[in-house]
């Protein structure tokens, strides 16, 4: 197909939501046909081995958050809770709870059952999370742990004595998944088979952070959380394919277009917002009009970064050393991710002159307590350092009954007007 | 000689010796550890679970274990959501408010909340603020080489505010501290599994505790000294339901509580301030043992279980029916600090266990701050009489 002009616009959003159908009904395919798969998680999913080993991967996050844009997490989160899980604990866990208790039936279609489970220490409700397969199944279960920032500020790269160390832990770690994937699916490790997938991530990454560095442009060329949670979709779950690789080659095809004739993702932006947090699934749509009724656009987000595995960054693995370079692009990306939740102040740091921000909304969620611990602190640092509103929000990213719409919308409100003022007062 | 920061307790009885751990470890102005900066000490703070505390011990330093405290959060409230844990929220209270004068902080990213803890701490405090990542992968081959690396890392931030490095030789000697306050505590707790109409839980507890505010000499003087007496008590038995408490590994439930729980029950077993206990064994510290290494091994290989640990070698409900035949419990207490992710979850973990096992058990939530007890004693004799009297 020829893309010109204008026909570009809006391509990503319809080829990103093909892609996703086709990979659920991929996933479909592989639980109908009672086939393994691997569950996996958005920060430090190590997609590019499990490929390598044919291995179908599951994000049960994305199962998850679809249970809640499609308003059924509740059906979900009954069924977790009736078996004995506390309201209290991350509705992301219920719900995949309810869903394994249905036998994988999702709005998207049947869910395989996790043969394997590899997850990282990026959050801790993962390892969690695992225990709950691994107790229901027996599935076997891999922590790829990936130690992260020890101290604000100090991020030590390849070829630093301290990076080296953890870089040969992880390459320990990466070694012994090797031989448990092995004995999983029943067939030897190619390392070629991992060079391809490593090239694909590679293509897939450079394209990403391009798209995300096009949102500087004015007005912003893409809404960077609800579009963005769509590039997000494509780049956990096909992460490492050819497919995955040519769809970011040409979002940033259709985001350069846009970026140079001035196509924005609001026809009149008024307010450049970044957001910091996790979406509110529950309503995703409503919640983002809350903001664009007012010209609000989000141009930046941290879930953006920490929720990409690392894509963010643009990391490109060395494909002479595949295993050492895998472990290198897990550790700078997961501690991206984790600083991005942790250090959150100093992310917006540098977004605030590269993407000309008006003003920051922090979303706190129940359910998340890695993202949203700190939240409420990193704002009161950040006003310290900027003269740039902000609003905290708190509400979930799947449980509805802790999302009160007329409490947010009546908040969000009052922030525009006190925008509005800030500017009046900025301009006076 | 050993650092007094309790006072002169030598000639105290058992009941004045434990009504001065009931205090000192109830008062939110922790004076011990005013005490040692008085006399010019330094003090690293480390949040739960666990620290290894030699190191900071060796370098001359009062490790301190930060467990949040019965106090209002009146700053710290406007750091943080709703949605949390307690002791995250009054620790930080216990730092802005100055009650806890802190040279180094330390946290572990022991759950999604307290993972935050150092980012939050590095952003309110002037002094260094660490992240310390004990393996989250035990069953590793690489685990035990990473984490002496690491506390080689951490050796480099508690000598940099000591202002002196640590041998090895001075390593050695503060683990064999550490090691004879470990086996005091084993002792301690083989009388409440023994013979617990002689200690209570929140006696027990009182005495424990102390461990995190006090140089770990005096605490081992003050456990020889307790023990003593403990023995020598004239106490009978009663015709008590034995039980474990678990759910105390990170957010402390009160004292009252505990004593609630102590007027139905023997506690024969729990895992309150368990990071004090944690290493189950000696850590070895001959001259020519790599004392590091060593410290590291025996955190991997020879220690207890929590719930913010997975080890593929500790499956969590098979450790808990352990810890119930071990102490020869009848029932055990299954509780979680509110908000406690990890905690919560375990509890459906341990109930489904439990059920599978013919176990009875009660299952609770609580909170540092919670003040009414009536409606769970009340809760407790029921469970209780439901089980002797079945």
């Amino acid at each position: 197909m020829v893309h010109n002009g204008d026909a570009l616009v809006g391509r990503g959003l319809e080829d990103g939501a093909a892609l996703f159908r086709q990979w659920f009904a991929s996933l479909d395919a592989v639980a109908r046909r009672g086939e393994p798969a691997a569950y996996v998680f958005v920060m430090g999913s190590v997609a590019e081995l499990l490929r390598s080993f044919d291995l179908p991967v599951v994000f049960p996050e994305i199962n998850s958050l679809q249970t809640a844009v499609r308003h059924v997490a509740h059906e979900y989160l009954d069924d977790a809770e009736d078996y004995g899980y506390s309201p209290d604990i991350c509705a992301y866990v219920k719900a995949d709870v309810g869903l394994q208790m249905r036998g994988g039936v999702h709005p998207a279609g049947r869910v395989p059952k996790p043969a394997l489970a590899v997850l990282t220490n990026a959050c801790n409700t993962y390892i969690k999370w695992a225990e709950i397969w691994e107790r229901m199944y027996g599935t076997p279960v891999v922590t790829i742990d990936v130690p992260g920032t020890r101290r604000a500020g100090l991020t030590p790269w390849p070829g630093d004595p301290d990076f080296e160390r953890d870089r040969a832990y992880v390459v320990r770690q990466l070694t012994e998944l090797i031989t448990v994937c092995e004995r999983v699916t029943g067939r030897k490790f190619d390392v070629d088979r991992l060079r391809e997938n490593l090239r694909g991530a590679n293509d897939l990454t450079a394209s990403f952070k391009k798209v995300l560095d096009l949102n500087r442009s004015r007005p912003a060329p893409f809404n960077a959380v609800t579009d963005g949670t769509i590039y997000l979709g494509v780049a956990n779950g096909l992460r490492g394919t050819p497919e995955a690789a040519k769809y970011f080659a040409d979002l940033h095809e259709e985001m350069a277009h846009k970026a140079a004739n001035r196509i924005g993702t609001l026809n009149e932006e008024r307010y450049r917002l970044a957001f910091v947090g996790v979406p509110c699934y529950p309503i995703f749509r409503r919640f983002n009009e809350m903001f664009s009724e007012w010209g609000g656009t989000f141009v930046s987000s941290t879930y953006l970064w920490f929720a990409s595995g690392g894509a963010a960054l643009g990391w490109q693995y060395e494909l002479q050393d595949p295993i050492a370079s895998l472990a290198a692009g897990l550790l700078v990306g997961v501690r991206q991710a984790m600083d991005n939740m942790f250090f959150a102040d100093t992310a917006l740091d540098q977004m605030v002159d590269g993407f000309g921000l008006d003003g920051v909304v922090f979303h706190s969620v129940k359910s998340c307590r890695t993202v949203s611990t700190g939240l409420a602190d990193a704002r009161r640092s950040f006003s310290t350092r900027h003269d740039i509103p902000s609003l905290f929000l708190e509400s979930d990213m799947m449980d509805r009954r802790v999302v009160s719409e007329a409490q947010l919308k009546n908040r969000v409100d009052a922030f525009f007007e006190g925008l509005a003022t800030h500017r009046a007062g900025r301009a006076s | 000689m050993v650092a007094r920061l309790l006072g002169d307790w030598d000639a105290l009885s058992l009941d004045d010796l434990l009504g001065l751990a009931r205090d000192t470890v109830e008062d939110p102005d922790l004076p011990t550890v005013g005490r040692w900066r008085d006399q010019g000490g330094k003090v690293v703070g480390h949040f739960q679970v666990y620290f290894p505390e030699e190191i900071a011990h060796a370098a001359g330093l009062l490790p301190v274990k930060v467990r949040g405290a019965q106090v209002e959060s009146r700053q710290a409230d406007a750091r943080f959501g709703s949605y949390l844990c307690s002791i995250i929220k009054t620790s930080l209270e216990l730092a802005l408010s100055g009650r806890l004068q802190l040279d180094l902080f330390v946290s572990h990213p022991i759950c999604d909340a307290a993972r935050n803890l150092a980012a939050i701490w590095g952003r309110n405090f002037t002094y260094g603020s660490r992240i310390l990542y004990l393996p989250q992968n035990p069953n590793s081959t690489g685990s035990a080489a990473y984490l002496r690396d690491e506390y080689q890392r951490l050796r480099g931030d508690v000598e940099e505010v000591a202002g002196r490095t640590i041998t090895d030789a001075a390593l050695r000697e503060s683990i064999a501290v550490f090691n004879e306050n470990r086996r005091l505590i084993r002792w301690l707790y083989g009388i409440r599994r023994d013979t617990p109409w002689l200690l209570s839980v929140d006696e027990s507890y009182a005495l424990l505790a102390l461990g995190g505010i006090i140089t770990r000499e005096e605490h081992n003087a003050l456990l020889h000294r307790a023990i003593g007496l403990i023995e020598t008590r004239s106490a009978e038995p009663r015709d008590l339901l034995r039980v474990v408490f678990e759910g105390g590994f990170c957010e402390q439930p009160p004292l009252e509580l505990l004593r609630t729980i102590a007027s139905s029950c023997y506690v024969v077993d729990d895992d309150l301030l368990i990071g004090l206990r944690y290493l189950l064994e000696d850590v070895p510290s001959g001259r020519d043992d790599d004392p590091w290494l060593a410290l590291a091994r025996t955190y991997l290989d020879a220690s207890t279980y929590t719930p913010v640990q997975h080890d593929l070698r500790k499956p969590k409900e098979r450790m808990l029916l352990e810890r119930i035949r071990g102490s020869r419990a009848q029932a055990a207490i299954v509780s979680a600090a509110k908000m406690c992710e990890p905690g919560l979850d375990e509890q459906v973990a341990y109930s489904r266990a439990l059920d599978a096992e013919g176990l009875s058990y009660f299952v609770t939530e609580f909170e540092e701050r919670m003040t009414g007890y009536d409606h769970l004693q009340i809760q407790l004799e029921t469970f209780i009489e439901n089980v002797m009297f079945a």
